[in-house]
């Protein structure tokens, strides 16, 4: 991993910080950069009750088994399904590699894949009462409520690039897992496509 | 455009998937034992019906997974969507391809 010090999100050159307002009541959505989200690639075989039971008792929660969801965020670790052998875990910046050591060393001798990817990713946000017209201009995903809601997640493209995307909740919107290298590109895609609804940017947490 | 079901993520747009050609074609066990057209036929060969196909799609940015399709090539219907390794779903319709 890179110094922490010397660390950059993906979009530090947008100086997205220094752009961001506070009086946001009149944008119909508001974006930012959820940069430094610690991400570990996590396979294993759902049916093994030891691999459960390890994901468990090192990240804190159940396993989503079911296909596009993710296990209850809010808590500082959880789980998004990406494939039925295949989760991406989020927890709290810089545990990362404690956490992979744990899960080795809880797993020994059992087959299963654990990895690092903190830097492959960048995360951006999307809220307001529009955040919904926005990715639906850029994706083919079904978005409408009573397909895709709050605690869903999916793979999918979005103007052309590849994406995970994660609802949050109705208030807190949606989550772009976005690669970095196309990050640039997808937060001026978004912000173009989110103009004529009025848009503000705001710092993520 | 056609709606693909996957096996694992539901159904999605067909731009999310590429396109693996034919399906069951199984790698012969002795390469070194057939004739230049039998393993040309193994290699270039597939069958073209009209009419029911079974084929292979990836769902490349969704879950990465392959699958196995059968689809109706002269009126994109898809019959069915069964997972890589499974037998077919259905006997082999006249004109599709051999299981
Ligand atoms: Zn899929």
């Amino acid at each position: 991993m890179a110094e922490r010090y010397l660390r950059q999100t993906p979009l530090a050159h947008l100086e997205i910080e220094a752009r961001a307002r506070v009086a946001v009541e009149a944008a119909g959505v508001r974006m930012g950069e959820a940069g430094f989200r610690a991400q570990i690639a996590l396979r294993g075989d759902a049916s093994s009750e030891t691999f459960v039971d390890a994901v468990k008792e090192v990240f804190g929660v159940d396993l989503p088994l079911k296909p596009n969801t993710a296990s209850t965020p809010g808590g500082a670790r959880y789980l998004l399904w990406l494939g039925p052998d295949e989760w991406l875990a989020i927890v709290p910046d810089g545990t990362e590699e404690e956490t992979i050591a744990a899960f080795e060393t809880r797993m020994e001798g059992e087959h299963f894949g654990v990895t690092d990817v903190s830097g492959s990713r960048t995360v951006i946000t999307l809220c307001g009462d529009r955040a919904r017209d926005v990715l639906m201009k850029g994706t083919s995903l079904d978005l409408h409520p009573k397909a895709f809601g709050p605690g869903q997640c999916a793979q999918a493209s979005m103007a052309r690039c590849h994406m995970l995307l994660h609802q949050i909740s109705d208030e807190l919107g949606y989550e772009i897992y976005v690669h970095r290298s196309f990050a640039d590109y997808l937060w001026r895609w978004l912000e173009d496509a989110a103009r004529e609804y009025g848009v503000a940017v705001v710092s993520s947490p | 455009m056609l709606l693909i079901e996957c096996p694992y993520c539901g159904p999605r747009d067909e731009y999310e998937f590429s396109y693996g050609g034919e399906a069951h074609i199984v790698r012969p066990k002795h390469p070194e034992k057939l004739s230049d057209e039998e393993w040309a036929d193994y290699l270039f060969l597939r069958t073209n019906p009209k009419g029911a196909y079974r084929e292979r799609w990836c769902h490349a940015h969704g879950c990465r997974r392959w699958f196995n399709v059968e689809r109706d090539t002269l009126s994109h219907q898809i019959i069915a969507v069964y997972e890589m390794g499974a037998e077919p779903p259905r006997a082999a319709r006249k004109g599709g391809s051999k299981p």
